[in-house]
C-alpha cells in the first residue's frame, strides 16, 4: 500500500469527495492559496475553486452560523478553524444551534456538516492556540466528536464524518500532519462509533486518545522489554463511544489506564473510566484505574514547560506500573 | 426609496496631511507639535524600524519567539501612541509592541513577551495596558469596559484598542462599539487597515468600502486616515482623544497602512498572496520617507541625526537582550504560583511536588 501523511489523507478524504459530490464545499480563514494555518487545503483552490474552497471573513461564529444554513438547505459544508481554540467564538451556533435543530424540528431538518479543526499542544503556539477542549463537545447531545490517530484513521473517519446526516467535530492532531502510514487510493469508511486495538496485549489496557496513541505504544514497547504486555485500544471516535470493545479489553487484562493529552480535570477520561466502573468489567478490574491527562494549567509557550504540561512516555509507563503493583483489596 | 450607501461611502475621505512627497497638503489640520515633538517623532519611527529589523534577525537566529513584523506601520502606531497621555489604557493586537514601549514597557520586557515568559506582560508602574491579544477582537469588548472603568472613576483618559482590518469581521468588534458607543464610554477603536488578514485581502474581508464606515451602525465618530502619514494619525487621535474625555463618545480610527514582511515569524511567505508590484507601491508611500523629508526641509533633520538614532537603538537592543537573557528561567513553580490569587488545596500539592524536584 502507498504511504501518506495524516494531512494529505485528510485533504485526499476532502478532494475525492467533492469530486463525487457538488455539494460538498469547505469554508474557513486563509484555506484559499494559503492553504490553511497547516497547508491541509494546499492545492484544494486551484482544483475546485474559490466557491468551493471559500476563504471567510474572520468571523468563528458566522463560520459556524454559515456552515449551519448551508446545511439546512441540503449543502453539506465542512468548515475549517484555524485552531481548535476559536471554537469558543462559535459556541453558540455549536452548541445552541448546529447540536440541537434535528431535535428541535421534529426530526425535520437536519444539519449535516463537518467542523475540522486543528487541536492540542507541542507545536510552540501557547495558551489561546494549544488546548484539547474536546471534552466540552463530549458533553453536549447531538454533537459526534471524532478525534482519528492514524493518516489511515484520518481519512477513513473524515469520509465518514461527510457522509453523517449530523453535525460531526473533528479534530485533527498538529504534530499528527506530518507523520506517515499506509492508506488506500480509494475512498473508505470508518464508522464513527467503532473502537481500534491499536496493539494487542494480557497484562493492562491502556486507552489513549489522538497523540497519545503514539505515546501509549511507544510506552507498550519500553514495557514489552520489561515483560509486561500491553494493549492499546483507541476509541477514535469519543462520540459514539464504542463501550463493547473497551470493556472487553479491560475484562481480558483487568487493568485500565486512560491517558488524553487534555486537562485530565473534566477531561474525556473521566467517562471512560465511569463506563468501566458502572459495566461488569468492574468485577474484573485488580487494580484502580488511572487516569492521566494534562495538568491544571494554560499550556506554556516555553517548550520544556510545555511538554511537561502533558503526559508524556515515561508518564505512561510509570502509570502502567503503578496500576501492575497494585492490587484491590480482595476480601478473603 | 432612497439608497443610503453610496452617499454614506462617499463622506468617508482619507484624512491626510503630508503627503508622499513630504508636502504639507492640509495646513489647517497641521498639529500644534513643537520642532522638538516633530523630531521625536523621527526618532521613534526610526528606532521602531531597527527594532523590528533586529528583531526579525533575532528571531531567525532562535533568540526571539514569537514576532509580528512592524515595518511600515510606524506611522500609524506610534501616530496614535503619541496623542496619549501616560494615564491613558492602551490595548493591543499581537503587532502593536511598539506602542506599548512608547508608553514605557522596557525593551527587555518585550523580548521577554516574545518568549512568551509572564514577566513580559507584568506591566510596570505607571504603564496601563493589556498585554498584546492573540484571540482575534477579544480587545475591542475589553476596551468598552476600560473605557467605561475610567468613565465611572471620573477619570479624564481614554482606553485606546487596536484590530487589523480582519479584525473588523469578527462579532466582538462591533459590539465593543456599540457598547462603548450606548456608554458614551472615553475608547477610541484603532483598524490599522494594512490591506492583508493573513493571505486574505481586504476586499475579500467585507463587502464596505472603508472600514471607518463601520462606525456609522454603532453610532460612533469614524474616520479614515492616511496611515503612512504620522502628522495625520497624529490629529486624528488628538481629536479622538479630546471628544472621548469630554464625553462624546467613542471614534473609530481606520488607518491605511502596509506591512512589508511577513504575517508572523512562523513561516508566513507574502509572495503567495501579494504581488511585488503592490508591495513596490506602498514602499512608495513609506512613513518614515515622507517625513523625513518634511524635516529636511524644515533643517531639523540629518543624516548625522539618524544615524545616532540607529547607533542607540541598536545598542539598547543589544543591552536588552542581554538582559532578558539574564531574568530567572521559568519554572513549573511559578506556573502554578499564577493560576489563582490563594492556592486552591489540589495546586498546593502541586506546589509542594514541584518544589521539592526544582530544589534538587
Ligand atoms: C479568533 C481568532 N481567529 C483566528 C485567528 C488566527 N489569525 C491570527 S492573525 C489573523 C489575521 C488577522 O488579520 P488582521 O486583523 O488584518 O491583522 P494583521 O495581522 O494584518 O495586523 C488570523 C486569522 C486568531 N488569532 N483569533
Ligand atoms: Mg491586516
Amino acid at each position: 500500500m502507498r504511504e501518506i501523511t495524516y494531512l494529505e489523507a485528510v485533504r485526499e478524504a476532502m478532494s475525492q469527495e467533492m469530486r463525487e459530490n457538488k455539494d460538498v464545499f469547505i469554508l474557513g480563514e486563509d484555506i484559499g492559496v494559503y492553504g490553511g494555518a497547516f497547508g491541509v487545503t494546499r492545492g484544494m483552490i486551484e482544483e475546485f475553486g474559490e466557491e468551493r474552497v471559500r476563504n471567510t471573513p474572520i468571523s468563528e461564529s458566522a463560520i459556524a452560523g454559515t456552515a449551519i444554513g448551508a446545511a439546512l438547505t441540503g449543502m453539506r459544508p465542512i468548515l475549517e478553524l484555524q485552531f481548535s481554540d476559536f471554537i469558543t467564538i462559535s459556541m453558540d451556533q455549536i452548541v445552541n444551534q448546529a447540536a440541537k435543530l434535528r431535535y428541535m424540528y421534529g426530526g425535520k431538518g437536519k444539519v449535516p456538516m463537518v467542523l475540522r479543526t486543528p487541536a492540542g499542544s507541542g507545536t510552540g503556539a501557547a495558551a489561546q492556540h494549544s488546548q484539547s477542549l474536546e471534552a466540552w463537545m463530549t458533553h453536549i447531545p447531538g454533537l459526534k466528536v471524532v478525534q482519528p490517530s492514524t493518516a489511515y484513521d484520518a481519512k477513513g473517519l473524515l469520509k465518514a464524518a461527510m457522509d453523517d446526516d449530523n453535525p460531526v467535530i473533528f479534530y485533527e492532531h498538529k504534530l499528527l500532519y506530518k507523520t506517515k502510514g499506509d492508506v488506500p487510493e480509494k475512498q473508505y469508511s470508518i464508522p464513527l462509533g467503532k473502537a481500534d486495538v491499536k496493539r494487542e496485549g494480557t497484562d493492562v489496557t491502556i486507552v489513549a486518545t489522538a497523540i497519545m496513541v503514539h505515546k501509549a505504544l511507544e510506552a507498550a514497547v519500553e514495557l514489552e522489554k520489561e515483560g509486561i504486555s500491553v494493549e492499546v485500544v483507541d476509541p477514535r471516535t469519543l462520540v459514539p463511544l464504542d463501550t463493547e470493545t473497551i470493556i472487553e479489553s479491560v475484562k481480558k487484562t483487568s487493568r485500565l489506564v486512560v491517558v488524553h493529552e487534555a486537562v485530565k480535570r473534566g477531561g474525556y477520561g473521566g467517562e471512560i473510566a465511569s463506563v468501566i466502573a458502572e459495566s461488569d468489567a468492574f468485577d474484573y478490574l485488580d487494580a484502580p484505574i488511572k487516569r492521566l491527562g494534562g495538568k491544571a494549567v494554560p499550556i506554556p509557550y516555553n517548550p520544556k514547560l510545555e511538554k511537561a504540561a502533558v503526559p508524556q512516555v515515561p508518564d505512561i509507563i510509570e502509570a502502567v506500573k503503578e496500576t501492575l503493583n497494585k492490587r484491590i483489596a480482595t476480601h478473603a | 426609496m432612497k439608497r443610503t450607501l453610496e452617499n454614506i461611502e462617499k463622506q468617508f475621505e482619507t484624512f491626510q496631511i503630508l503627503n508622499e512627497e513630504g508636502k504639507i497638503i492640509n495646513e489647517d489640520a497641521m498639529p500644534d507639535l513643537s520642532d522638538d515633538e516633530l523630531k521625536e517623532l523621527m526618532h521613534r519611527m526610526v528606532y521602531t524600524r531597527i527594532l523590528d529589523q533586529r528583531s526579525i534577525a533575532l528571531n531567525r537566529q532562535g533568540r526571539l519567539g514569537f514576532y509580528a513584523p512592524t515595518a511600515g506601520q510606524e506611522g500609524s502606531q506610534l501616530g496614535t501612541q503619541y496623542a496619549l497621555e501616560q494615564e491613558d489604557f492602551i490595548l493591543p493586537a499581537y503587532r502593536d509592541v511598539p506602542q506599548l514601549i512608547w508608553q514605557g514597557l522596557p525593551l527587555y520586557q518585550a523580548f521577554l513577551f516574545s518568549r512568551g515568559h509572564y514577566h513580559g506582560n507584568q506591566m510596570p508602574e505607571g504603564v496601563h495596558a493589556l498585554s498584546p491579544q492573540i484571540i482575534i477582537g477579544a480587545q475591542y469588548t475589553q476596551a468598552a469596559g476600560i473605557a467605561l472603568g475610567m468613565k465611572i472613576r471620573g477619570k479624564k483618559n481614554v482606553a485606546i484598542t487596536y484590530t487589523g482590518d480582519g479584525g473588523t469581521s469578527q462579532g466582538d468588534f462591533y459590539e465593543g462599539m456599540n457598547f462603548a458607543g450606548a456608554y458614551k464610554a472615553p475608547a477610541i477603536f484603532v483598524v490599522q487597515n494594512n490591506r492583508f488578514a493573513i493571505s486574505v485581502p481586504v476586499e475579500k474581508q467585507t463587502a464596505a468600502t472603508t472600514l471607518a464606515q463601520k462606525a456609522v451602525a454603532a453610532g460612533i465618530e469614524g474616520i479614515q486616515v492616511d496611515g503612512m502619514d504620522i502628522l495625520a494619525v497624529y490629529a486624528a487621535t488628538k481629536e479622538a482623544r479630546e471628544r472621548a474625555i469630554n464625553g462624546e463618545g467613542p471614534t473609530l480610527i481606520e488607518t491605511l497602512t502596509y506591512r512589508y514582511g511577513p504575517h508572523t515569524m512562523a513561516g508566513d511567505d507574502p509572495t503567495r498572496y501579494r504581488t511585488e508590484d503592490l508591495d513596490n507601491e506602498w514602499e512608495k508611500k513609506d512613513p518614515l520617507v515622507r517625513f523625513r523629508k518634511f524635516l529636511e526641509n524644515k533643517g531639523l533633520w540629518s543624516e548625522e541625526e539618524e544615524n545616532k538614532v540607529i547607533d542607540q537603538a541598536k545598542k539598547e537592543i543589544k543591552e536588552a537582550i542581554k538582559k532578558a537573557d539574564e531574568q530567572p528561567k521559568q519554572k513549573v513553580t511559578d506556573l502554578i504560583k499564577n493560576m489563582y490569587e490563594e492556592l486552591p488545596a489540589h495546586l498546593q500539592e502541586q506546589m509542594e511536588e514541584y518544589k521539592a524536584k526544582e530544589s534538587k
